[in-house]
């Protein structure tokens, strides 16, 4: 299997695409810190873009990937391999070259402006943690999309809406039942709600930071308890494992099952 | 002038020909503040040497000055009031009081002050208080530098740090209070200063004005108290330059105003509050200047306030810059510095070419259904916002910042 995620990540590391990605991080961050001035400010900024690009990025590059390099996985599996470690091989090459391009790309420039000695590395850290269980998850769930899907053109569909479910509609569907239900104690529903979509569970974990004094205005013990304690945000990060194991596990049933 | 000046002159020498010094330790003839107050005359100093004194209910009914020499212990040992002041011109200086009574039926005090003028309360430490300085129908004096340390848990078994009741043109100035119910509590106090104070960790109100007009409180810090000032039935208040802190929690504010009428809030710093100002029923106050920062909503607008003018503040990186629930406004807001303005300035005037929306669809919406917060800064969210803004239905059309700063405002 290591041997594969080191093809798999030098064949990337090599590819433009990663180059691309990096460099549009990299402007994004030296753009963002010479606008603002503000590490604090510029950090918030970020989140919004994070949690709706790394999604985005993770999703298509997975299933770009896994259709481009089906040639090469068809080559491998006539080779005596076990198939969950060519499958998990490249999802791991995928994940992980996306993931440094992300905290190289935003690192270098917020290094360079002095982040070790501001007080937003805390909050730094924290986003670029959840940027890095956002592309896991999210090239898990386009490699899941791919494998199930031989049809290039569908599986790129499947993706996109995927992306826009999560990243949108969920949260449209969700505003609309909080409000038909306002009559009935909803901060249970709600943080269930928002555990189910890794997109709003790494958006909490992020307005815990800062957020918090808006997020105390909510009369509720178990809002309170949440977002009051620690309690939060380890429940979130368990929470975010949960979510990059599962589609994972689906790869390797899937790859065993699947008829090549 | 000049016989005036003389006469002044022969009043304070002959104060001071008459005046004598009466010495209490634990040693002494006089072993007892009490004994000493007793065989004391008018304008009499008494020195309270170092020691442990065991009194309560010390009445001073002359003009004394009473002063502690390295901070003596009253230990009042929980059976009631320490000392009540009844006469005019008193001054009490450097003394520690502690272990007042608790009382559900009487407010026991470390220092009563009742029916007197031109009194000096300074340099007390009071500890194991129920209500700590309480002033009643008393006027021209002034508390200046006492440190106030309650150990308060529960609202109704808790006194207040520093209490007027129908008392005016009170100082009170550099004080420090913490663990009681109010820090500073005046109920129908006209004229009063109120100035370099520091209200912390408090259970309810860091400073509340009940009935009190023509107040003026400034330079004063209020930090992580169960809400940082109420200013309830009061007018021509004037709040500047005050710091508001870190007041979370679900019924926390900075400021809470209730039926506040002619107020001048200027140049108060309103940082990390769940609410940095809660405005109920109030009318032509002018805010300005002032800076709110990273707030849950910096001011939140509950109705029925009309005419007020906000003008030249700095709202920086609350969640929620303004809440209102109604749609209908008939407040100013201009010439502000919004961190959440995304419009342009082409002609390069320092203001913004395009109007301001302080109120956000997403706020209504918070108001109608609480739990809704959890969405905050979704991208869906944002959405809503942006269609919100550009044609208002549920927010009120004419809030607006026509004068949006493009730099924050420095004054």
């Amino acid at each position: 299997m290591l041997k594969i995620l080191k093809y798999s990540f030098y064949d990337l590391m090599r590819s433009r695409w990663s180059y691309v990605y990096f460099a549009f991080y990299l402007l994004l961050g030296i753009v963002l810190l010479f606008l603002n001035n503000d590490l604090s400010k510029a950090v918030i900024t970020l989140m919004n873009v994070i949690i709706v690009l790394v999604p985005l990025i993770g999703t298509i590059f997975g299933v770009m990937y896994y259709y481009s390099s089906k040639e090469f996985t068809e080559l491998l599996l006539a080779q005596p391999l076990k198939r969950s470690s060519i499958f998990l091989g490249q999802y791991l090459g995928v994940a992980l070259s996306l993931t440094m391009s992300l905290i190289l790309g935003l690192g270098i420039p917020f290094v360079f402006y002095g982040l070790f000695e501001s007080s937003a590395i805390w909050d730094f850290s924290l986003l670029l943690i959840t940027g890095a269980f956002l592309t896991f998850i999210f090239t898990a769930l386009a490699f899941n999309i791919a494998l199930s899907n031989e049809n290039k053109i569908k599986g790129f569909g499947y993706a996109i809406l995927l992306w826009l479910c999560l990243a949108i509609i969920y949260d449209g569907l969700f505003l609309m039942t909080l409000i038909m239900f306002e009559d009935y104690p909803l901060d249970k529903v709600s943080l269930i709600g928002t555990m189910l979509n890794p997109i709003d569970l790494s958006r909490t974990l992020i307005l815990l930071k800062l957020d918090i004094s808006a997020l105390l205005g909510y009369t509720g013990a178990v809002f309170k308890q949440f977002f009051g304690t620690n309690f939060g945000l380890m429940v979130s990060f368990v929470m975010l494992t949960v979510w990059v194991l599962l589609p994972v596990v689906r790869i390797v049933y899937k790859s065993k099952k699947k008829d090549f | 002038m000049k016989f005036k000046l003389a006469l002044y002159a022969t009043l304070i020498w002959g104060g001071a020909i008459y005046a004598q010094t009466i010495e209490v330790c634990n040693s002494c003839e006089l072993s007892s503040l009490k004994s000493a107050i007793a065989i004391a005359k008018d304008f009499d100093t008494i020195r309270v040497q170092k020691g442990t004194y065991k009194e309560h209910n010390i009445v001073v009914d002359k003009p004394l000055t009473i002063v502690g020499v390295s901070y003596p212990v009253i230990d009042g040992e929980l059976k009631g009031g320490i000392i009540t002041i009844t006469s005019d011109n008193v001054t009490v200086d450097g003394l520690f009081i502690i272990n007042v009574g608790t009382s559900y039926t009487e407010d026991y005090a470390a220092i009563r002050v009742k029916r007197s003028k031109n009194f000096v309360i300074k340099n007390l430490v009071l500890e194991k208080l129920f209500f700590g300085i309480y002033i009643e129908k008393s006027s021209y004096g002034r508390v200046f530098h006492n440190k106030i340390i309650g150990d308060a848990v529960a609202e109704y078994n808790s006194g207040n740090g520093i209490q007027l009741w129908h008392s005016n043109h009170i100082e009170i100035e550099y004080n420090y209070v913490e663990h009681v119910r109010d820090g500073i509590y005046l109920e129908f106090s006209d004229d009063c200063l109120i100035k370099n104070n520091v209200s912390a960790e408090n259970l309810r109100y860091g400073l509340h004005f009940m009935f009190s007009n023509n107040d003026v409180y400034q330079d004063n810090t209020f930090e992580n108290n169960g809400a940082g000032v109420a200013v309830m039935f009061s007018k021509h208040i004037k709040m500047l330059n005050n710091t508001f802190k870190e007041n979370w929690g679900t019924a926390s504010y900075g400021l809470l105003l209730k039926e506040i009428n002619d107020a001048e809030i200027i140049g108060n710093t309103f940082e990390e509050n769940t609410i940095g100002i809660n405005i109920e029923g109030s009318n032509r106050i002018k805010y300005k200047n002032n800076n709110f920062i990273n707030n849950g909503w910096a001011i939140k607008v509950r109705g029925a306030c009309y005419t007020n003018s906000i003008t030249e503040n700095n709202f920086l990186y609350n969640s929620f810059d303004i809440a209102y629930n109604s749609k209908v406004n008939d407040n100013i807001f201009d010439k502000n510095y919004w961190s959440n303005y995304t419009g342009y300035d082409l002609d390069k005037d320092g203001i913004g070419d395009v109007p301001y929306r302080p109120v956000k669809l997403f706020s209504y919406i918070v108001n109608r259904t609480p739990e809704t917060i959890i969405l905050l800064r979704s991208m869906f969210i944002d959405l809503i916002n942006f269609s919100e803004k550009v044609s208002p239905v549920f927010t009120p059309d004419n809030l607006l910042d026509h004068n949006p700063q493009i730099k924050k405002i420095t004054w």
